[in-house]
């Protein structure tokens, strides 16, 4: 099994608090904490154990800038067999379509039977999976949490719908799949895997190198574009109980008691 | 504006809430447009709900095929593109199904695509104003798309006014026999239902909910002894079911146990909407994180701003001396 899994770096959530900047349209960058996409560690995870039980390789490919090879890095040391970044000032401000374009381009110049992605990422959107999909009609399933390989044609999947339920297909292949977390365990990387990897060398291939027109991607083909970040004003919100420990739990205790909580 | 249209799922013949919310949502995007509803599926279930749509749109669309007897994104895309004009604007639930279906189908009508919308702020030429969340909830952004050549836009469910104005009279409009070939790559084989737990988190009146704030597995019984404590259960966030602290019968959340408990207590949770998604019935929420911005304190009833590793002994000392 020929896998290739598309990952990302993101500003971690569990990492930072998130501020605006000074003039309020962006989030304040200076000291943000990046990590590889959570849902994505999860995907590389199911990669490395499919290829474990039925060969194959894994390969590993995000579309960034050159702070984006780091997260491949963590990933090969993870175990995947190889790298590649999609990297070129055209691709900036790419929305999910561009990124999918992009990723497409690279998926036609290999040979893979299963192209996965994490569920989303922090911005929530789960669209690349699905795009990317649809430009190479192949078949799709998203949120999934679990996988079994049938055969060379076709898999079983199963994904998560809601009441924590779980609808099982299958799907020839090549196919894309989006993962969700909890489908394993994504193993421990150490100091020493990083250290392994990071002599390889991960190829940076540019809108050139894949034979993508760079005006319809990047900010110039994006249909759907991020205008600015802003935090809301909060309204009514929690009435916040404060005091020492002892006080802000004999409030509470009185406000449980009230409510029938006690 | 072109057209616009809402896709209706549902579920034993009964829509989805959203149905209900569409309205709202369509209004916010231009106040002048109609919005057709579209229903897809096949037998009793499907004329029911196509039926009872009629209340709330002045038209609807129906697409009876007996491959969409269970909704295969694949298959209902097909079915879609067939039957919606090239540059329609359709709106999505952006739940399990509509992140399925929408991506792939906003790339087959070559339109603009909006994920997981919160709100709209209308038209501005061609580009639509719309909000969504980031990271966790933590921030907001406004985002615009270019509608000119269509759209398709999930709309997170409860975000928008349920109608009340059940008197649409519309008229059902049969578009079964546009639809072609729905063969597809992808087969639906069977829904495995989930087992069920030791304890059933549905039923109580007192949750104890954990996030990963609990930090570590072993601190999970420091939030089992305040919920003895308080007679309460112990139910959790996503992430400690994805670590396999506890079982899934104990997950709040769309993805997990609809709970509609008289008080929620949310220890270490930063509260996203899909955890916040099972929390029904308006309970008396008490967050307790230690993060002051946390998602959480927007929805609790009260806030509490401490470490729960610390927090929560001192509650059940508290507690028990009652």
């Amino acid at each position: 099994m020929e896998i290739l899994v598309c990952v990302k770096r993101v500003p971690d959530t569990a990492e930072n608090e998130f501020e605006l900047n000074s003039a309020g349209n962006d989030l304040d960058r200076d000291d943000l904490v990046y990590s590889v996409n959570e849902w994505d560690n999860y995907a590389v995870e199911e990669a490395i154990q499919i290829v474990d039980n039925a060969g194959g390789s894994v390969t590993v490919v995000t579309v960034g800038d050159d702070e984006s090879e780091e997260v491949l890095r963590r990933e090969m040391a993870m175990g995947a067999n190889n790298g590649v970044l999609l990297s070129d000032d055209a691709f900036e401000g790419s929305d999910g379509k561009g990124i999918a374009a992009i990723l497409k381009a690279e998926v036609e110049k290999g040979k893979y039977d299963l192209i996965l992605t994490g569920a989303q990422a922090d911005e929530g959107a789960g669209q690349v999976g699905g795009m990317l999909a649809a430009m190479l009609d192949y078949p799709y399933a998203s949120l999934v949490n679990k996988i079994e390989v049938k055969d060379d044609s076709s898999i079983h999947v199963g994904r998560e719908i809601e009441g924590g339920n779980q609808e099982m297909n299958e799907i020839q292949l090549p196919c894309v799949l989006s993962i969700q977390t909890g489908i394993n365990e994504p193993r421990y990387v150490g100091i020493r895997g990083i250290r392994k990897v990071a002599s390889v060398d991960v190829p940076v291939k540019g809108a050139g190198d894949l034979g993508i027109d760079p005006a319809a991607v990047g900010k110039d083909g994006a249909k759907t574009r991020r205008v600015d970040y802003f935090v809301p004003d909060l309204g009514d919100g929690a009435e916040m109980l404060e005091g020492s420990t002892e006080e802000i739990i004999e409030k509470l205790i009185e406000k449980l008691k009230a409510k029938g909580g006690l | 504006m072109t057209q616009m249209f809402a896709y209706i799922p549902f579920k034993n013949g009964a829509a989805e809430d959203v149905a209900l919310e569409y309205p709202d949502a369509a209004k916010k995007i231009d106040p002048s447009v109609e919005v057709t509803a579209v229903v897809a599926g096949t037998g009793a279930d499907l004329d029911k709900v196509a039926d009872a749509m009629t209340k709330i749109y002045k038209e609807v669309i129906k697409i009876d095929h007996a491959d969409l007897a269970y909704p295969n994104a694949e298959q209902v895309r097909k079915a879609l593109l067939d039957v919606l004009p090239h540059d329609a604007v359709i709106l999505v639930p952006h739940d399990t199904f509509g992140m399925d279906l929408a991506p792939g189908l906003a790339v087959k009508m070559d339109s603009a695509y909006a994920a997981d919308i919160v709100d709209f702020e209308g038209l501005d030429g061609k580009d639509l104003k719309m909000i969504r969340q980031e990271l966790g909830g933590a921030v907001y952004t406004h985002v615009t798309s270019d509608v000119s050549s269509g759209a398709v836009i999930t709309v997170r469910p409860g975000s928008f006014a349920p109608t009340e104005d059940t008197a649409a009279g519309g008229s059902v409009v049969d578009k079964s026999g546009d639809v072609k070939d729905l063969s597809a790559k992808r087969k639906f084989l069977e829904v495995v239902v989930a087992e069920v737990g030791d304890v059933d988190i549905t039923k109580a009146d007192v949750l104890v909910s954990v996030g990963r704030g609990i930090e570590e597995e072993e601190n999970i019984e420091i939030a089992q002894e305040l919920a003895d404590a308080m007679g309460a259960v112990v139910s959790c966030s996503r992430p400690i079911v994805d670590a396999k602290w506890l079982e899934k019968s104990r997950q709040v959340g769309t993805s997990g146990q609809t709970v509609k408990p008289k008080v929620y207590m949310a220890m270490g949770i930063s509260g996203s909407f899909q955890h916040l998604g099972g929390v029904k019935g308006n309970p008396f929420i008490v967050a307790v994180n230690k993060n002051p911005k946390a998602p959480i304190f927007q929805v609790a009833d009260v806030g509490i701003v401490e470490d729960i590793l610390e927090f929560m002994p001192e509650l059940t000392e508290a507690v028990k001396a009652l």
